[in-house]
């Protein structure tokens, strides 16, 4: 303690470098969070998949249908607990901004398979007594501030176009961390009696929940080997499996990230680096008087060490505290491009040792200059 | 007593003996001081003079234990200095020299009272302990008035002054001062000469001081001539000028 007024008096000798320094850390340290905060956003999905269901897909593709035929044949497949289908509506909500994901669910079967996905009991009855119900996640319906019992107007381009309403009848909380609400739900019986010929007594991918996590691989092996060679072959994988899947549609997220985030980090080291050797060097003859004076090399290291991490800390501090405030906002300005920003603690504790990192990295080089400089031809240098 | 010539009782406080230095230049071999003795007792105020490139700060260096001789030996207050480590060199330093550079070398940033306190914040004194000898070291060199003024904030005669406290302030066993008034004015330099002596007959500080000012080495007890790397016996100051002896 009796050091930090030197080391202080140190780091305020040059109070525009110090600001300038300190800004381009909190910079640094906001673009760093962001970057984080996205990448954990795509592979959120991945993380809180049920570790306990598959996702049935057309081996064709995403958007190609199956019989609604499969879904007892694949009930009657040992292992398998339910089952439960869906299909993608496609729909705009008054403008094409106000993008979220609107699924035909079976509601026979959508609480026994998506158990986290939690509706309270008489909205969900009001749900299934209405054909033209639906429900909708949290998020969505904080989004567009609906109540219980407004009528939602949507339009769709698929399955022959048109504009329908729907009644709200619940909303649905995840009970897991992170979980998706910005869902939207529609009657499956009534999706299928308004739908074109080709999509009637359709499904576009069924959701498998499954007696014990351990049958993954045999119940999914088991689902393609019995609709291989048929009009409609599937290809069955774990949730996650299929979550990450999805991402990948998106392109390398996160080598786009990582390559991102790189650059950022050496960016950084570069700039504090060269400030702390410019630092040091402006005050080669103060450290060679005080080696003179009885201060060991390795405490006029740890001072230079002192000073850039405190800026790495304080510069830190404050780009995670405008992350803090801005990821919010940007996150609702991105509402429907990007699934939901969240700024966890692990992003906060990742910023604040990237940080830290960078502080005693680019500190380190310096630092063991002043360390091993020779005091006669330092004071020489005067 | 200061002696050159090797003869010099056993317990003087300060005992050169055979002291070489050479440096390395482009291949070339420049031999600075040469088999070099020197003996200095406690209370003794020794000026060293000499040309340009003659070795008086290289000499001083190495008393100072900044830096290494290639053969010889320094022996201070009966330890010798010339085989210990880096860091017990630094240690050494710390508790037995004191320095007083041309350019005071104080810390812009610290006022006068941080920079006389540096060399305590390398002991356990307390702050309370650490407060009394910075007073004390700032009131011996007239400056208790000014302690919370920066460097920039003073003369330099001023600078001077307060490198001077922070020279003494953990009380050394000697002072080494490298031309301690090259970048005063006279009257200014006439000060400090005037303090350094109080601090050697007042204080009974052991003082060696590099000069170039014939002037300034008068006030030391005894004037060494450095030429060509050998030392020359000294006479008393006073003689020296008398006999126009200065460089």
């Amino acid at each position: 303690m009796k050091f930090s007024r030197l080391v202080l008096a140190n780091l305020f000798r040059k109070k525009v470098r110090l600001i300038l320094t300190i800004g381009s850390f909190a910079i640094a340290l906001v673009l760093f969070t962001f970057l984080a905060v996205v990448k954990s956003a795509f592979s959120r999905g991945t993380e809180i998949a049920g570790a306990d269901r598959l996702v049935v897909v057309s081996r064709i593709g995403l958007m190609q249908l199956m019989p609604i035929s499969y879904r007892d044949k694949i009930l009657a497949i040992p292992g398998v607990k339910a089952v439960t289908h869906n299909h993608w509506f496609g729909g705009v909500y008054q403008d094409e901004k106000n993008f979220f994901p609107q699924f035909v669910i079976d509601p026979e079967n959508q609480r026994q398979v998506m158990t986290e996905l939690v509706v309270p009991d008489d909205q969900w009855n009001n749900f299934l007594k209405d054909r033209q119900g639906a429900i909708a996640g949290a998020r969505t319906a904080a989004r567009f501030h609906w109540k219980i019992g407004d009528r939602i107007p949507i339009k769709t381009t698929l399955y022959g176009g048109g504009a329908s309403e729907f009644n709200l009848d619940g909303i649905y909380h995840s009970e897991r961390p992170g979980g998706d609400e910005s869902q939207f739900w529609l009657q499956w019986k009534y999706f299928d009696e308004n739908a074109p010929g080709p999509v009637k007594s359709t499904a576009g991918w069924y959701v498998v929940k499954l007696d014990n996590p351990d049958d993954a691989v045999r119940v999914a092996k088991a689902i393609d080997e019995k609709f291989a060679n048929s009009s409609f072959e599937t290809k069955s994988e774990t949730e996650s499996a299929f979550a990450a899947y999805f991402v990948k549609q998106f392109g390398n997220i996160e080598l786009l990230i990582l390559a991102i985030g790189s650059i950022v980090f050496f960016t950084l080291l570069l700039v504090t680096g060269n400030t702390m050797a410019i630092s040091v060097r402006e005050r080669t003859s103060e450290l060679a008087v005080l080696k003179a004076i009885g201060f060991s090399g390795r405490a006029v290291l740890y001072f230079v060490l002192a000073e850039s991490v405190i800026i790495a800390l304080v510069g830190g501090f404050i780009g995670l505290t405008l992350a803090y405030l801005a990821i919010p906002v940007i996150g609702l300005a991105l509402t429907g491009l990007l699934p939901p920003l969240i700024l966890s603690k692990s992003v906060l504790t990742l910023g604040l040792g990237f940080a830290l990192l960078v502080g005693a990295a680019s500190g380190l080089l310096p630092g063991i200059g002043a360390m091993r400089m020779r005091v006669v031809n330092a004071l020489r240098r005067v | 007593m200061i002696r050159v010539d090797g003869t010099g009782k056993s317990n003087s406080l300060i005992q050169v003996r055979g002291l070489d230095k050479t440096y390395r230049r482009g291949g070339e071999e420049i031999q600075v001081l040469q088999r070099l003795n020197l003996d200095v007792d406690k209370g003794d105020f020794v000026a060293f003079m000499g040309p340009s490139g003659s070795g008086k700060t290289t000499l001083l260096n190495l008393l100072g234990g900044l830096d290494v001789p290639t053969h010889g030996s320094i022996t201070v207050a009966g330890d010798e200095i010339t085989h210990m480590s880096g860091n017990k060199l630094t240690q050494w330093r710390a508790r037995h020299v004191g320095f007083i550079f041309q350019m005071y070398n104080l810390l812009p940033v610290l006022t006068a009272f941080q920079n006389v306190e540096l060399p305590l914040l390398l002991t356990k004194l307390s702050k309370s302990d650490r407060r009394k000898h910075v007073e004390t070291a700032l009131g011996v060199v007239g400056l208790a008035d000014r302690m919370n003024h920066y460097p920039r904030q003073l003369s330099g005669g001023q600078e001077q002054r307060v490198a001077i406290a922070r020279a003494i302030v953990a009380d050394p066993t000697f002072l080494l001062c490298d031309e301690p008034t090259g970048d005063l004015d006279r009257k200014s330099a006439d000060e400090i000469m005037e303090l350094i002596h109080r601090l050697v007959t007042e204080h009974g500080k052991t003082v060696l001081m590099v000069t170039h000012d014939p002037v300034v080495a008068t006030r030391a007890d005894t004037t060494l001539h450095l030429e060509k790397g050998v030392l020359v016996e000294g006479k008393t100051s006073h003689e020296s000028v008398m006999a126009g002896g200065a460089a």
